[in-house]
């Protein structure tokens, strides 16, 4: 075992790689030239979102040149909105439709996931096998079977039936089954000998060791359906029970030539979650990675 | 021993109750509803009419309807357009954003940021950015190439969708390709170095070959999601999908035909289907290309 003392040589430069290596100054200008291209590409676009929202209804936003920057910055296409649409009734719903996704996803997921884990059954390989039938379906090939269903049930048009569908989805079912089988199993086993019932092993000891891939089902369930769009716009037509995408549609259909007026609404929508991510980036990146091992 | 025995007791009952809530939902949600609507594809059901079985019917118009036509052919152009963009462009980001020099996790965040938008609010800056008077006109018209009607002709405005698909994914399939070079072995790259290879070089001898298995990863998922497109088109391109419909996806289709008082929910069951069919075909089609090739 020879690990290298730190290099001193390496103390020049600032400037080193994951292995401690120098960058050359060439090659660092380069990379940060890169960098910014790519963030002007994708940030960009919504700063200028942002930009178009605080613009006055004197100031040209057609320039050309554009101006980047608002002369007056001023709040006014924000009150306009919530004149047009009921904006924050929207936001409201939207807020009910994605705290409602998070506590089922949460609790039906981490229950299921248990069982599927770890309790002993008959059936428990078919119940694996429903779940993962389930993740295969595409949404987009049962939406117009999901809204007959509704109509059935009384739900459609309501906020109940735009959270139903979603509400224990079959990758976070299995997400928190691998939760669960990665940990170790014999704090468990002491436990079942000791008189431990499944409620007692799952709720005591299981439960406090997933919480990290708890909150990733949190995090993609609230932006699930925060963000969603086609389901919401198929079994919701009132619009007085619109959420935040719908409303937008429907303001982008009506208002089309305001764009002050959408962009406000754009960014009224768009910034909670931007502070969500600020706040928990390290579970989003998780969950991509999870997501993705399932497909 | 007395409590084990009681536990031994409860178990049969128990798993199930843990089970109950997520078989619950994704049986009456997700599989009833797939069983639903391959029922209904055999029949001529509406959203108020009860159906009769009519065999075969709604497919024998489903090859005579240009409609249908126009949307596969949309939906796969949209394949073949995204998946090669989103294969290689978040490869190149990820080598971009690996190395950890200052700053480095702001941008990736950065990177990150149209990921967690709503695809409403993302569709709607760029019907803003790509609009006749918009900024990107604007900013060609500075540069002296004159004004492009990104959004009123009908091969541009699938292009303009293709392209927000792209830019929405980026950031997403970049966190994926990040977790996949970091097991890349260091040892390769020096030894090509040593060989004299360059950074070209080094990308296509070393880097591809081990992120392989990633690569076919992203174009599985990206193949699946660009063939069920929607939201991009339905946004840019108006809910009737552009000038003559001539934009319309497949899965635009579904919900034109079959939500509403009046839809046709057997007709749209067959287009689900037909949904369905291709989504398990490319799944199966990108996993056999990826098992082939492998050495």
């Amino acid at each position: 075992m020879s690990t290298a003392p730190p290099v001193r040589a390496a103390k020049e430069s600032r400037f080193t790689d994951e292995h401690g290596r120098r960058i050359r100054f060439g090659e660092l200008a380069l990379r940060y030239v890169l960098l910014l291209v790519v963030l002007a590409v994708t940030v960009g676009p919504f700063l200028w979102q942002l930009s178009t929202s605080l613009k006055g209804p004197t100031e040209d936003i057609f320039s050309s040149p554009p101006s980047l920057l608002p002369e007056h910055p001023t709040l006014h296409n924000y009150r306009r909105v919530a004149d047009t649409i009921p904006v924050w009734d929207y936001a409201l719903n939207s807020l009910k439709v994605a705290g409602a996704n998070v506590v089922t996803n949460c609790v039906g997921s981490a229950l299921a996931g248990y069982a599927l884990a770890r309790l002993r059954y008959r059936g428990r390989r078919i119940a694996t096998l429903v779940f993962i039938l389930a993740m295969l379906v595409p949404v987009e090939g049962i939406i117009i079977a999901q809204f007959t269903t509704m109509r059935e049930l009384g739900l459609n048009n309501t906020l109940i039936g735009v959270v139903l569908p979603g509400s224990i989805s079959a990758m976070n079912v299995l997400l928190m089954r691998n939760a669960f089988l990665n940990l170790p199993y014999e704090i468990e086993e002491a436990a079942y000998v000791d008189g431990a019932d499944a409620w007692q092993r799952f709720l005591r000891i299981a439960l406090p060791s997933v919480k990290g891939a708890l909150a990733v089902v949190a995090i993609f369930a609230f932006m699930g359906a925060w963000d969603d769009f086609l389901w919401p716009l198929i079994v919701l037509s009132d619009p007085s029970r619109f959420t935040l995408t719908i409303g937008l549609n429907y303001l982008h259909g009506t208002f089309a030539n305001d764009e002050r007026l959408v962009a406000a609404g754009t960014v009224i929508a768009v910034a909670p979650l931007i502070a969500l991510f600020a706040c928990l980036q390290r579970y989003f990146f998780r969950g991509v990675g999870e997501g993705a091992v399932k497909g | 021993m007395a409590g084990v025995t009681r536990v031994r007791r409860q178990l049969p009952t128990s798993p199930w109750l843990f089970a109950a809530p997520g078989l619950l939902v994704v049986g009456a949600f997700v599989l009833y509803p797939f069983v639903t609507t391959v029922v209904n594809s055999f029949t001529d059901r509406r959203t108020l009419i009860p159906g009769r079985f009519v065999g075969l019917a709604n497919f024998r118009e489903l090859i005579h309807d240009d409609m249908f036509w126009t949307g596969l052919r949309n939906s796969t152009l949209y394949i073949v357009g995204v998946v090669p963009a989103l294969v290689v462009l978040p490869l190149l980001l990820a080598l971009l954003v690996q190395k950890n020099i200052p700053g480095i996790t702001f941008f990736r965040s950065a990177f990150y940021t149209p990921v967690v938008a709503s695809i409403v609010v993302v569709g709607l800056i760029w019907v803003w950015l790509l609009d006749e008077r918009g900024l990107v006109n604007s900013l060609l018209e500075t540069v002296g190439i004159g004004r492009v009607g990104f959004l009123s002709d009908q091969w541009l405005l699938l292009l303009s969708a293709m392209a927000v698909t792209v830019w929405k994914g980026l950031g997403y399939y970049m966190i994926i390709y990040l977790a996949a070079l970091a097991g890349v072995p260091r040892e390769l790259h020096e030894a090509a170095a040593v060989d004299g290879a360059g950074a070209v070089r080094r990308f296509l001898t070393v880097t591809v070959p081990a992120v392989r298995s990633t690569m076919v990863l992203v174009a599985a998922l990206s193949s699946v999601a660009a063939f069920k497109t929607f939201s991009e088109v339905y946004l840019l391109a108006g809910p009737d999908g552009g000038p003559a419909g001539e934009d319309t996806t497949l899965v635009m289709l579904v919900q034109q035909t079959g939500t509403g008082l009046t839809g046709r929910v057997g007709y749209a069951s067959a287009l689900s289907v037909v949904v369905f069919v291709v989504t398990v075909a490319l799944m199966l089609l990108v996993l056999r290309a990826d098992r082939r090739d492998r050495p």
